[in-house]
């Protein structure tokens, strides 16, 4: 039963990676991208990560991956403002 | 249960190989670099599935994290230079043919000579595990590999570790004309997920050092986390390097490559020989080496990655945003 919310859970996730993905192919510009990208992978990494510390064996693995969800889920959302910041400087304006 | 696993396995080859040779055809250095990152961790990746942690360890930390930084860095500096500041940078001169052939050469050689080792090795036979299990008692730690790489063969690990401290070195003695490309201002956002990945970081690194001992990790992996903390501090500007820091950091790059050789010569006599560690100490030794050779191995990667010995020049602020 457990293992059955956890399949669920990581399917689920990888569904978010494809939309997130499908968002970066199709989406037309750098903004829009970022956008498809940092919300639905962040969510699907969530997902996938509750999912997979559902089935960790020991509560120490399930932490490390509470702690790895948390980190990736900064680091990303750092990046993904990075890149926008970088891009708006490229384009000229300064308003920062 | 492995069919899925083999289509796995078959496609991330695939994919590595793809990369490696987008990164060698794409003309565009930012897009080659990025390439090259996706092809470092996908090659971890390939790592893992070869039931070789350390190795995926080292590949993600030093061979993807590293390395990326220190290929971005110079590609800013090639582009400040040059004064491109956004545009796309492609080489202007193309590669000699004589350049190209030469390396063709000497890459075919040393595949050749994978392909003689691999096919000259024997097949399916039982490699060195079995020796190393029995002789794991004797050295002091509990993973394999560390004992291996810290005891068994550990003189070549301290050539290993001279070669970074050459490299150092080498970099400092002539990388004196490179321009004084500025930092680029990342704005707050980043200087709070620095602030926040600093400390954790430090623990990752030191996690990771210590637990080599009976686990994947050690002095090189986790040496490459800790050279992050040196790459954050030098990218939100918290630590500019002075000139009156060299002595500290000339200290700090011979520092591991010191303790490596004056442990191995001091447990020399009294019927040993270099190396062979006294067993009640065998594995205060290697904790005391692997310490110390992390922290070279930090410094060392963190001060590649600032590219240039600090010298007094003439100080022009200029933010570069």
């Amino acid at each position: 039963m457990l293992e059955l919310f956890a399949a669920t859970l990581i399917t689920l996730g990888t569904v978010f990676f494809i939309a997130g993905t499908v968002g970066l192919l199709r989406f037309p510009d750098i903004y829009c991208r970022l956008h498809a990208l940092t919300k639905a992978d962040g969510l699907g990494l969530a997902l996938v990560a509750f999912g997979v510390a559902i089935l960790a064996a020991t509560p120490g693995a399930a932490f490390r991956i509470a702690l790895i969800w948390f980190f990736i889920a900064v680091s990303s959302a750092t990046c993904g403002h990075l890149i926008a910041r970088h891009a708006r400087l490229a384009e000229g304006g300064r308003h920062d | 249960m492995t069919d899925p696993l083999v289509i796995f396995d078959l496609l991330l080859a695939l994919a590595i190989v793809a990369l490696a040779i987008a990164a060698l055809s794409v003309r565009d250095l930012y897009a080659m670099i990025v390439l090259f990152v996706i092809f470092g961790l996908l090659s971890a990746l390939a790592w893992v599935r070869l039931s070789a942690p350390d190795v995926a360890l080292a590949e993600a930390a030093i061979g993807t994290g590293v390395t990326g930084a220190l290929l971005l860095k110079t590609l800013h500096h090639l582009r400040f230079a040059s004064g491109q500041r956004s545009a796309c940078m492609t080489p202007a001169i193309p590669v000699p043919t004589g350049v190209m052939l030469a390396n063709a050469a000497f890459c075919g050689l040393i595949t050749l000579g994978l392909a003689v080792a691999f096919l000259g090795a024997p097949a399916a036979g039982p490699g060195f595990d079995a020796l190393v299990a029995g002789a794991m008692p004797a050295s002091g730690v509990d993973h394999p590999v560390t004992g291996v790489l810290l005891n068994f063969r550990a003189y070549d690990t301290l050539m290993e570790v001279v070669v970074l401290l050459a490299a150092v070195v080498a970099v400092w003695q002539i990388e004196r004309g490179l321009s004084d490309a500025p930092s680029p201002e990342m704005g707050e956002v980043w200087q709070g997920f620095a602030r926040l990945a600093l400390p954790a970081i430090v623990v990752v690194g030191t996690y990771l050092l210590w637990v080599g001992a009976e686990a994947p990790g050690g002095a090189f992996q986790g040496g490459a986390v800790l050279a992050a903390v040196g790459l954050l501090l030098l990218l939100t500007r918290a630590y500019v390097p002075q000139p009156h820091h060299r002595g500290i950091a000339r200290g700090a790059f011979v520092l591991g490559t010191g303790v490596f050789a004056l442990v191995a010569l001091l447990v020399a006599g009294g019927g040993r020989v270099a190396f062979e560690y006294p067993l009640d100490h065998a594995k205060t030794l290697i904790l005391l080496i692997e310490g110390m050779v992390t922290i070279s191995i930090a410094v060392t990667l963190a001060a590649l990655f600032h590219g240039r010995e600090p010298v007094a020049l003439r100080k022009e602020v200029r933010h570069d945003t």
